[in-house]
């Protein structure tokens, strides 16, 4: 039986101190990325693992370990913004090398997770993170993108969608913000051959925990790009980050996918899709790109852009079926 | 200098003699990238652990700074790691040296100097390793191949000692020594296994039934108190240093100390200087000191935390020191000279003093600089303001 959400639910009640994040942390009220850990990591303490988690430098770091405090009940490590990746890469190899000198016992079963946002991901962290998964460190690298430098303030990164005002990319009045589409990070990830990597939205937790699941399963290195509203700078209401979330999903901006080995599988299918201005219409940091008089046009190639990549997501996942890399 | 009982000895590099004194430690983890000059050590490691020599797990890293990354992954779960580097590599990872010392993490670096780009270089001078001086880890300077080998098993017990808990970094020449084959005296295996004894796991990560928080968000109310206890761990290695040295000479014969005079006691022209470059300064004093000049010199063996009282004691009274340094402070006094000279504000009885950079990006050294050096002296001819060049052209 699969892990899944009333499962989760009634496991962990009255017991959240042993998800591994607990209350107190300085995150934003509405924010998605502890939403985003405690999917995981229940699912992890749910399968009898014992999680080890490494952060990199950013909101969800600074907002959970203010000395003298600490919201983390499970062993964490912050080293840098970059490095991450590298840092668990040396706590996993650590592991190893302690089972085998017999200082550790053989049969620990530590679940390794890499907590990171898409500026720790998409750029900064990338040459860490690649580096990480070519060795093949059984590390499971959770991305939790919120599609900029929220923590200091809404920059743009690598990650941040076409037309998104933020504050190194502003619209303007001769330029329309970010003007570059967002990197395709899962595709980078799925070049290094031998490797699992997925998408998920926190507004399907059971797609999320699946992934999670077969994450904790695989036999080498994972990556899970987990869909983030940052509620302050995508200028949304606190409640709003599992809409939006859904909304992501529903109208192929966040297509729910992964790809093991080479081969793709789209996970969620949905029948019918909303227009991409549904996504961009409750979000203020789109209000100053559609209040420009060009906005139809932008927003036309925006949506031929994520159908684009949808049809080419199914051919992928035609193309892959039945054909591993190894 | 030690003396090394040839029979005993074998000929070797010092990148084979650091690589061995790492088999010998089998830390549970080494991380490394290759870098000229360092590359040797990480070639003769990857073979111990290709052959089964060594239990170590090895993490070839895509970049100096995911090595130190990784180290400090490593040593935070009581783990001993090491890694090693030179140059541009040990400047890549400069962000996380920092971090390392700041963590308390011991752990020991082999760093085979060689000059910072730019324009790149792959020869010696001490330019990489004086831009850590200031990241709080311990630094020694090894003069020969042996040095260089016994000071990466000392070092270690340094580092692991519960007051301490800094890294260290073991300084050799790149290429003069790394790549130079001397005759070095190995330790028996066993010898060292018992030296650097079990690593004391201290909050190891990995114990999850007492989870710690490493690398939490440090504030105005909290960090200046935390740097004030890593000042303080660098005293405490101040103190420890002499312990394990004496330790280690119960063990091996060596002597080692934070400096080393040579021909001292009548001494009234003293150079001061760190590294290989000190067999060449020894040559140059037996040969002066044959034609009567009173001359001597102090070696620098540990360079941070530096030894204020060792150099007052050794230099206190001298008529003339002069202060060779393989690396600039552009737009202040080099840093051995700084060093030196500021020990010696506070003396009885100042020298006269001078401040001579030799040997960038691999520049020879001869006997004959050396000796130049020493005759300004002997002149009076020594101008504490001044910083002079040797075996440059102007």
């Amino acid at each position: 039986m699969p892990v899944n959400l009333f499962g989760l639910a009634k496991t962990f009640e009255n017991r959240a101190e042993d998800i591994g994040l607990v209350q107190g942390h300085r995150l934003c009220p509405g924010c998605a990325a502890p939403i985003v850990v405690k999917f995981s990591l229940m699912v992890a303490r749910k399968l009898g693992y014992e999680p080890v988690v490494g952060l990199a430098t950013g909101c969800l770091e600074v907002s959970t370990t203010i000395y003298p405090y600490t919201a983390w009940t499970v062993p964490y490590i912050h080293n840098a913004f970059e490095n991450s990746a590298a840092t668990m890469s040396g706590v996993e190899t650590a592991a190893r090398a302690l089972k085998k000198f017999g200082v550790l016992p053989k049969d620990k079963k530590y679940a390794f997770f890499v907590f990171a946002g898409d500026g720790g991901t998409y750029d900064i962290g990338l040459q860490s993170l690649s580096g990480m998964i070519e060795r093949g460190h059984k590390v499971i690298y959770i991305l939790y993108d919120n599609e900029g430098y929220m923590n200091t303030g809404n920059q743009r990164s690598g990650s941040t969608p076409t037309g998104s005002n933020t504050t190194t990319a502003p619209v303007g009045k001769v330029i329309p913000g970010k003007v570059q589409l967002k990197k395709n990070i899962v595709e980078i990830v799925a070049g290094h051959e031998y490797v699992y990597a997925a998408t998920v939205s926190i507004s399907d937790p059971n797609d999320f925990f699946s992934k999670i699941e077969k994450s904790l399963n695989f036999d080498g290195p994972s990556f899970i790009a987990a869909f983030s509203p940052c509620v302050r700078f995508w200028r949304i209401p606190d409640g709003a980050a599992n809409s939006i979330s859904k909304l992501a999903v529903e109208t192929k901006y966040w297509p729910l996918y992964e790809v093991e080995n080479g081969v793709y599988r789209v996970t969620r299918k949905p029948r019918q899709f909303k227009p991409l201005i549904e996504f961009l219409k409750p979000q203020g940091r789109f209000k100053p790109l559609l209040s420009r008089p060009d906005a139809d046009e932008i927003v036309q190639r925006l949506q031929e852009y994520v159908d684009r990549r949808w049809e080419r997501l199914l051919t992928l996942e035609e193309a892959t079926k039945g054909k591993p890399i190894r | 200098m030690n003396n090394i009982d040839l029979k005993k000895a074998r000929a070797v590099t010092g990148a084979e003699a650091v690589a061995n004194a790492m088999r010998q430690i089998e830390p549970h983890v080494v991380a490394a990238y290759p870098i000229t000059p360092q590359t040797p050590i990480v070639e003769y490691f990857a073979k111990f652990v290709s052959d089964g020599v060594v239990r170590t797990e090895m993490i070839p890293v895509e970049s100096e700074h995911s090595a130190m990354s990784a180290v400090v992954g490593a040593a935070a779960t009581g783990a001993r790691a090491m890694t090693a580097t030179s140059a541009n590599g040990l400047a890549l990872m400069h962000e996380v040296v920092y971090i390392a010392a700041s963590s308390r993490l011991p752990i020991v670096m082999p760093v085979v100097n060689r000059a910072l780009s730019g324009p790149i270089n792959i020869h010696c001078d001490h330019s990489d390793a004086m831009a850590e001086r200031d990241s709080g880890w311990v630094q020694f300077y090894a003069e020969s191949n042996q040095e260089a080998y016994d000071l990466t098993i000392l070092s270690l017990k340094l580092a692991e000692d519960e007051s301490v808990r800094l890294p260290v970094m073991v300084s050799l020449d790149g290429f003069i020594l790394s790549h130079g084959v001397e005759p070095v005296e190995f330790l028996p295996d066993e010898v060292v296994k018992e030296f650097i004894g079990e690593p004391k796991m201290i909050y190891p990560l990995l114990d999850t039934e007492h989870p710690v928080t490493y690398g939490p968000l440090d504030l105005y109310d909290y960090y200046f108190e935390h740097k004030r206890q890593q000042v303080e761990a660098m005293e405490n290695a101040k103190k420890v240093f002499p312990k394990v040295a004496e330790e280690f000479y119960k063990v091996s014969g060596r002597k080692y100390d934070f400096v080393e005079p040579y021909k001292l006691d009548d001494a009234e022209y003293v150079m001061v200087a760190l590294g290989s470059t000190n067999s060449t300064i020894k040559y140059v004093v037996d040969w002066m000191r044959e034609e009567g000049f009173k001359v001597g010199a102090l070696k620098v063996w540990m360079f941070r935390p530096f030894p204020k009282a060792q150099i007052q004691k050794y230099l206190n009274g001298r008529k003339g020191v002069v202060v060779l340094d393989r690396s600039a402070s552009f737009g202040a006094e080099a840093p051995l000279y700084e060093a030196v000279k500021s020990a010696l504000y506070n003396v009885a009885i100042r020298p006269q003093m001078g401040s001579y950079v030799y040997g960038l990006g691999g520049r020879d050294i001869l006997p004959e600089h050396i000796r130049k050096a020493f005759e300004d002296a002997l002149s009076g001819n020594l101008i504490a303001d001044e910083q002079r060049y040797l075996g440059l052209r102007e």
